[in-house]
């Protein structure tokens, strides 16, 4: 099991007026190899869960069991856990700091005292996995474009080579091709490696088109947890707790609202297709 | 880890010290910070002391905040009481050992100095943390205004610190965000040594650094989009006013300066 959550609660700032519970009774079974996405509207508890799985944030009651290290509130050195769950921010560029983009992917690799060529194999390594071309290894991070820093931050910690990768909305603030080409090449990385990976997002289209798994959360609890099509399925508790169902979804829903024969599972624009030809062709 | 810091931090509560004018608040912390030079004596520290309490039930913040600012200037605290305590000349020598001594002032000052810099902390901790920031800058720019006569840019000062201080939670916040994500690669910021420490830091300020002109460059880009051209003829959204609760503070004030004085005079 590659990672483990009991009866998880967080409170921020206990013991002062801004006090709130963040996370409530959280239980959490991941598998390896998954590819799980979690939705959730701002504040739903989603980037405070996952800085759960490194030991960033420790949990205020509950258990945690990641790659088979029990993280707890007293846990010394999680260097190794670090190692193991790669954590991609939120616009993870501006993490970026070192004078070249070659040095900057490195930095991870370095803390983990690798050997010089090892550091450079694995760093090479990263920036195929995120198809980043070798001409950019000795600009400066800062000199590229929004796209590509964020190719270079995710090639940085892909170059610890994790067993668990963690993106939290790795394509905000991307235009519509960037935002295509990082998912796709995180669907290979999936495929290639059987990296265990976690997707944290806003856009429904996105999770129902790449995850095996879907857990919606609202206020600190998750309330729906499941493959996508069963997920989505349950379009009124999620317009409830002010998320959707990706916009196909919705156009099937309506269009059998008014009596096209259309199935109700519909998540992606491939599978709605055939269906509305079918339709069309009546 | 980096919230330790009082000053700035605005705690919401209901009071009438909350709802107090600002520009009263101001000139009231003034005040009691110099009636705190105006005397050495202890038994007035303590009766100042009992008020500053009193106050503090009055304001409905948590005395645990109050104290919290006390954590940063410790070591001042401790310092100055060691100097005074063995380094004040005095007429009876209670305990000495080569250049070292205590003698009764000694002892006399280094209470009243460790007094006097507790109550100012606290005592001026109570105008951030019962006035929002931006209501303080208001005051401040008030108060300067009648300096403008002689070219203090009293607008200009304000709009620096009220940014000033609405910048400070937020870069609190982005190096909170930082630092976890260089975490998460593995960084490691208690390192030994000075150059092994100042290193390990560079993964924080670095994108520190940068994130803050990115942020003063998109404030002045948007500040310059809605017209702002300084403080002539600028109109406030909330003008503030003078009410009866504020009369009354200033007089309770004047009459707790001239007490301070006259018992400081008497005793």
């Amino acid at each position: 099991m590659s990672i483990t959550i009991k009866n998880l609660n967080y409170v921020y700032s206990v013991g002062t007026p801004f006090e709130k519970q963040a996370l409530t009774d959280i239980n959490l079974e991941i598998k390896d190899g998954e590819f799980v996405g979690i939705i959730g509207h701002t504040g739903s508890g989603k980037s405070t869960l996952i800085q759960h799985m490194n030991g960033l944030v420790r949990a205020t009651s509950g258990e945690i069991e990641v790659c088979g290290h029990k993280i707890s509130k007293d846990s010394k050195d999680l260097g190794k856990l670090r190692q193991e769950v790669g954590l991609v921010f939120q616009y993870p560029e501006h993490q970026l700091f070192e004078l070249t983009v070659a040095k900057d992917i490195a930095f991870g690799p370095k803390n983990m005292e690798l050997s010089e060529a090892e550091i450079k194999s694995r760093v090479k390594e990263a920036c195929e996995l995120v198809g980043l071309a070798d001409r950019h290894m000795e600009k400066s991070p800062f000199e590229l474009s929004g796209g590509q820093k964020r190719r270079v931050a995710i090639a940085g910690v892909l170059a610890m080579k994790p067993k668990v990768l963690i993106l939290d909305e790795p394509t905000a603030g991307l235009d519509p091709k960037g935002r295509d080409s990082i998912l796709n090449q995180i669907r290979q990385l999936h495929r290639q490696t059987g990296m265990t990976i976690i997707l944290v997002s806003h856009s429904m289209e996105d999770v129902a088109e790449y995850v095996d798994r879907v857990i919606a959360m609202d206020k600190g609890k998750i309330i729906l947890d499941g493959d996508p099509h069963q997920v989505f399925s349950q379009r009124e508790t999620l317009l409830a707790v002010g998320l959707n169902v990706p916009q196909i979804t919705e156009l099937v829903y309506q269009l059998r609202e008014k009596g096209f024969d259309i199935p109700d599972n519909i998540i992606t624009i491939e599978e709605a297709l055939p269906w509305i030809k079918k339709n069309i062709n009546k | 880890m980096i919230r330790d810091i009082t000053i700035g931090q605005y705690y919401p509560a209901e009071s009438v010290i909350h709802r107090l004018d600002p520009r009263t608040k101001v000139i009231m912390s003034f005040v009691f910070i110099i009636s705190l030079f105006l005397t050495t004596d202890i038994r007035l520290y303590l009766a100042v002391g009992a008020l500053v309490l009193g106050m503090a039930r009055l304001s409905k913040v948590p005395l645990s905040f109050m104290l919290r600012g006390l954590k940063t200037i410790f070591i001042i605290i401790i310092f100055t009481v060691a100097f005074n305590l063995f380094q004040t000349p005095g007429t009876q020598v209670w305990w000495q050992w080569s250049f070292l001594r205590i003698t009764r002032e000694g002892v006399l000052s280094a209470t009243a100095m460790a007094m006097r810099l507790i109550l100012l902390i606290v005592g001026s901790s109570f105008l951030t943390l019962t006035t929002p920031p931006v209501s303080l800058t208001d005051a401040i720019e008030s108060l300067l205004k009648p300096f403008e006569i002689i070219k203090v840019p009293a607008h200009e000062i304000a709009m620096m610190m009220s940014i000033a201080l609405r910048f400070i939670p937020i870069l609190l916040e982005e190096t909170d965000k930082i630092m976890k994500a260089q975490l998460a690669r593995g960084a490691n910021f208690e390192q030994k040594g000075m150059i092994k420490k100042a290193k390990a830091m560079l993964p924080l300020l670095v994108p520190l650094f940068l994130s803050a002109f990115r942020r003063a460059d998109d404030l002045a880009l948007a500040m310059e989009a809605r017209c702002y051209r300084g403080g002539k003829g600028r109109t406030k959204f909330k003008p503030l006013k003078y009410k009866m609760r504020d009369y009354l503070a200033y007089g309770l004030m004047v009459g707790y300066l001239g007490l301070i004085l006259l018992l400081n005079w008497a005793l």
